[in-house]
């Protein structure tokens, strides 16, 4: 069979994948609705739950279909179908992908030329990332054991130690949005596009749950994070014209 | 006999943790199986010096930050979510924020099975919805290219984390404003006069965001401060 990074055959492996990891989704929702019934969870938390999900994702996962693009330039379209629905992350499959290439001395821009060569950056990118998928099988019920045990022992510091290490991570990305604000000294003000992104996301937060609490308007509440995150990506544009 | 109420809750985390396993094992076997089988029908060889040289150069950093990852999230994520977010991946910038925000709306916590089951739910929709969105792009790839490709968007992609990470931060640290400051204020210092830290080594710095985080706060914990 004669290849090209589009060959039809691509897309089919990829799609038995894809179709699985759809399964495993559906069937953890599934199991997750029945237990949430069980426990007494309220069948309007679990649909809001489901909904207000379901409206987050949309932008970020337009944003992992615009790096699905930027990546088929020199994979095609069907490996970065796969690495973008399962386990990799933008980040990671562009930097791996890009040191591929060039180990192999080719470019991200255009199609790789041999079935040899798209093997090979296959394999790299999935052997890269497969530490995760090997692990989480292992390690997983270990971690939340100790979580348990954890919250067993003593309740309020369980509370604590978990609210601790999403500020933790929270932090982090804080930190990530003030990386470049030195540049501004240098007379580049694009460091400071991301800053006023964070700020226009989160005073339209502040907005939404003051609004939420005056007007009763439980909705407001509810899609709060995914309208902030729309605000802020909609502010980058102009920020961008006047910055960048 | 009727089960008692912790009989169950074992009962479903032992499931969870079985299928979670099963699922997870088996796809690790068919991402193997993609570059093996693409091997075997175009009858091509990996080109093992830049395979090596390929891993050498990714490998090393992606398993180190891999394996802390494990610890860092499978607590947050709770075990569905661990199990299906190590799956499908996108953690930090989508699985993680999407099951947060749905434990904080349901007012339940994440060591709790009320949280354990939210997380899931929110995080098993997010998975769905991101599969079938990228499914629809790749069907209408052609028309949609010249649109998301646009330069007039472009800002708006590359501007996600700030954007969401800031209405993110709100919720979180107006209610846990003491436990905040020094972790905030630590990654601001590092992130700001630290050139080396940037957007490529941010899932580098969050278990050292979680950590730090994790220590101050047993200190005030222990003086009685929050």
């Amino acid at each position: 069979m004669e290849f090209n990074v589009n060959a039809p055959i691509l897309f089919v492996l990829v799609g038995i994948v894809v179709a699985f990891v759809l399964a495993q989704s559906t069937f953890f929702l599934w199991r997750a609705v029945k237990r949430a019934k069980e426990i007494g969870l309220p069948q309007e938390t679990v649909r809001k739950t489901i909904s207000a999900a379901a409206i987050f994702t949309v932008a970020p996962a337009v944003a992992i279909l615009v790096g699905v693009i930027s990546l088929s330039k020199s994979l095609g379209i069907a490996l970065p179908w796969l690495r973008l629905s399962v386990v990799g992350s933008l980040t990671y499959e562009t930097v791996a992908a890009g040191t591929s290439l060039t180990e192999l001395g080719l470019d991200t821009n255009t199609p790789i030329p041999t079935a040899s060569d798209y093997v090979t950056v296959a394999a790299v990118m999935t052997v890269g990332i497969m530490i995760g998928l090997l692990l989480v099988p292992l390690l997983t019920k270990r971690i939340q054991g100790g979580m348990v045990k954890l919250g067993a022992r003593d309740s309020r510091w369980a509370d604590i130690f978990n609210n601790a290490m999403f500020l933790g991570m929270i932090s982090a990305f804080l930190g990530y949005v003030f990386s470049d604000v030195m540049n501004a000294a240098h007379g580049d003000f694009t460091g400071l596009i991301p800053v006023f992104v964070m700020l226009t996301s989160a005073v339209v937060m502040v907005i939404c749950g003051v609004a939420a609490m005056r007007t009763k308007a439980r909705w407001l509440q509810d899609y709060a994070l995914p309208i902030s995150m729309l605000c802020g990506m909609a502010a980058s544009i102009p920020l961008t014209n006047w910055l960048g | 006999m009727e089960k008692t109420v912790l009989q169950q809750k074992e009962t479903y985390m032992d499931s969870v943790h079985r299928w979670g396993r099963i699922w997870g094992l088996t796809l690790l076997v068919l991402i193997v199986a993609y570059p093996i089988t693409v091997s075997l029908i175009f009858h091509a060889q990996v080109n093992w010096p830049a395979f090596v040289k390929g891993f050498i150069a990714i490998g090393p950093m992606y398993w180190a930050v891999g394996i802390v990852e494990i610890f860092t999230y499978v607590p947050m994520l709770g075990a569905g979510g661990s199990y299906l977010s190590f799956v499908t991946g996108n953690i930090s910038n989508l699985k993680l924020p999407c099951a947060l925000d749905a434990m904080e709306r349901a007012g339940v916590k994440s060591n709790s099975e009320e949280g354990e089951v939210i997380s899931t739910i929110a995080i098993a929709v997010s998975s769905i919805v991101t599969t079938l969105i990228i499914l629809v792009g790749v069907v209408l790839i052609v028309p949609l290219t010249p649109l998301l490709s646009s330069p007039v968007l472009a800002p708006a992609f590359s501007q996600l984390l700030p954007a969401l990470f800031g209405g993110l931060a709100v919720v979180f640290i107006s209610k846990n404003v003491r436990l905040s400051i020094a972790p905030v204020v630590l990654m601001l210092v590092l992130f700001i006069f630290v050139p080396a830290l940037n957007a490529s080594t941010v899932g580098i710095m969050v278990p050292v965001g979680v950590l730090f985080s994790l220590a101050v706060a047993r200190i005030l914990y222990k003086k009685g401060l929050v």
